[in-house]
């Protein structure tokens, strides 16, 4: 088990220098730049703006100057918010859009594998169904048409929950917007847990199990239970990548102050420093998560670890 | 793939079963209709998408019968704009489906034929881009061309929506370029190239056009998602994505502006959604 985490943990290090390069790229190469939308600036203040920030380097200096950066964890500046560095930006956001995402997939995993397992043990009954087609609509609608729905609902209609704004450490802004990143991911692993459950089931160690005079409870929790939470497991990661894309509509629908708006702000501004901080930053994230989900299924599922 | 040598058994029950069942009917309909009602519906009222009509701002719905589902803030006639946004809504998905379409089946087709180091790599290049949050892409994508344009939108969602197609295609190409017909066409002297355009693609489009039309559903929400974010679709044109935006930051006071679009995606994508996991059923050989 733990060289098979030293492996994994040793093949991050390569896969985020590619993530750093690629992203370098194709920020850098595409066309229009930082300052196109300020028209009055004369070619002399332009070129001192350039130098100031280094594009007029040429791009293999520019690179070496960016990485030698990262390795001091300095991003550059942000180019559309003179006032503040890409580290400071990122600083301030992250804590709010970790918190709630972790959030979203704890509220997940909580609702979605326990309403799995309920919907596998009574199947074809009344709950099943229920859960069955609240489940296709859950998977089914996106979170720009959920999140405005939802404070319309139970905010602007029903008064329980604000409408949007943040304050530390107050669980009541959180509500809405966890909810809102929560509830597809739950879908889905309620249906992933439902259908191999149902499978592990049917599979002939289980009737050997039930053969020796085991119980329902008994198998169900010694036997059955591990080797169907697999694909529930495998599911983190697209889960993860699921609930950074949510975050970016749902900082917006919610004014949350995390990085997801940075991500689009600094996309519409062609900020570089900003968008290229916030891909690697958000690559990392998702590298980690991965990582520990696969960490996760290794231990569920040991052939794995000597593949 | 071995149902795919008699093309009719296979799609004729698949279109039967497809027929027998009450749910996929009533979605087929109801999307239909939708459609229709895109197309045509725009062409009673009087109004166009982008005109203003000065005297009646913010009406809600069913208040006056020249706007029976109110105006915005603008007052322009929600009913024209939400209709148009659902047409451009559904061109773009359907655009951006044939987008992924074609790269999918060229990369898919090219890397299972090719093979070795090229197939290789292709694929790797696929698992890299898999592992992305695709959403990231597309938003890099916009904003690096021209903001706005649909040319760039289309590609931008298409780029991101052929990965899985390319995975199909590869593994299909992989077990026809072994059969027989194709060893004749190479004994007959065809180039790789002819091979492929004329004896691999056509063999492969079936199960893969099934598949396109799986994605419209998908691609229906990135479209909305990057018009939601101000990325995609911009003001005075419409699209369902854009207008949820605007109804978003006017609930407070004018929650039409965000029922009457949000109702319109939501049944759409009910609707393709059923047909989709119906049409999935009807063609999965496990099922049966």
């Amino acid at each position: 088990m733990l060289r098979y985490a030293l492996r994994r943990i040793g093949g991050l290090i390569p896969t985020l220098f590619v993530i750093v390069t690629l992203s370098f790229c194709v920020v850098r190469l595409a066309p229009g730049g930082p300052f196109d939308q300020e028209q009055t600036l004369t070619p002399l203040v332009r070129a001192n703006l350039d130098r100031l920030y280094g594009l007029d380097q040429p791009l293999s200096v520019q690179y070496g100057h960016y990485l030698r950066g990262l390795l001091h964890g300095d991003f550059g500046p942000s180019l559309s918010q003179r006032d503040f560095t890409v580290s400071e930006l990122i600083a301030q956001g992250l804590p709010v859009s970790v918190v709630i995402g972790l959030c979203a997939i704890l509220l997940a995993l909580l609702i979605g594998i326990p309403a799995g397992i309920a919907a596998a043990t009574w199947r074809n009954q009344g709950a099943d169904h229920g859960l069955t087609v609240f489940a296709a609509l859950a998977v089914a609608l996106p979170s720009f048409v959920t999140g405005p729905l939802f404070a319309l609902v139970f905010a602007l209609t029903l008064h329980w929950l604000p409408v949007a704004g943040w304050e530390p450490g107050a669980p009541r802004y959180l509500v809405l917007p966890v909810l809102t990143l929560a509830l597809p991911v739950a879908a889905h692993l309620a249906r992933l847990t439902r259908v191999s459950l149902l499978e592990v089931l049917r599979s002939p160690w289980i009737r050997s199990a039930r053969a020796r005079g085991l119980g329902g409870a008994r198998v169900l929790w010694r036997h059955a239970l591990r080797p169907a939470l697999l694909p529930a497991v495998s599911y983190l990661g697209p889960a993860l990548a699921y609930v950074v894309t949510g975050s970016l509509v749902v900082e917006t629908v919610f004014g949350l102050p995390g990085t997801g708006r940075y991500l689009v702000q600094g996309a519409i501004d062609r900020d570089y420093p900003l968008v290229m901080g916030m891909i690697i930053v958000y690559g990392a994230l998702l590298l980690i998560f991965n990582l520990v989900a696969d960490l996760l299924y290794g231990w569920l599922d040991p052939r794995v670890r000597h593949e | 793939m071995s149902e795919a040598a008699v093309p009719g058994g296979l799609w004729r029950r698949a279109g039967r079963q497809l027929a027998g069942n009450t749910a996929t009917r009533l979605a087929l309909t109801v999307l239909i209709l939708i459609a229709l009602v895109a197309l045509l519906g725009p062409l009673w009222s009087p109004w166009r998408f982008d005109q203003l009509d000065w005297q009646h701002l913010a009406v809600p719905p069913g208040r006056l019968a020249a706007h029976w589902l109110g105006t915005d803030r603008l007052g322009r006639d929600l009913y024209v704009r939400t209709l148009y946004g659902v047409r451009v809504s559904l061109l773009i998905s359907v655009l951006a489906s044939l987008v992924s379409l074609v790269i999918g089946v060229t990369w898919g087709a090219v890397a299972g034929f090719a093979g070795g180091r090229t197939d290789e790599w292709m694929m790797r290049f696929v698992d890299v881009l898999y592992s992305l949050p695709y959403l990231f892409i597309v938003i890099i994508l916009t904003t690096l061309f021209q903001r706005g344009s649909i040319v760039v939108l289309l590609l931008a969602i298409g780029a991101v929506g052929w990965l899985t197609t390319a995975r199909i295609v590869r593994g299909e190409t992989l077990a026809l370029k072994r059969r027989e017909f194709i060893e004749a066409a190479r004994a007959l002297g065809l180039s790789n190239s002819s091979i492929v355009v004329r004896h691999i693609v056509p063999n492969l489009l079936g199960p893969v056009a099934v598949y396109a039309t799986l994605t419209i559903p998908q691609m229906i929400i990135f479209e909305g998602f990057l018009s939601f974010l101000g990325l995609g679709v911009q003001e005075p044109h419409a699209s369902l994505g854009n207008l949820i935006n605007v109804g978003a930051q006017e609930m407070q006071s004018a929650p039409w502006m965000l029922l009457t679009p949000a109702t319109f995606l939501v049944v759409l994508l009910i609707c393709l959604n059923v047909l989709g996991d119906a049409l999935r059923d009807a063609l999965d050989p496990h099922e049966r």
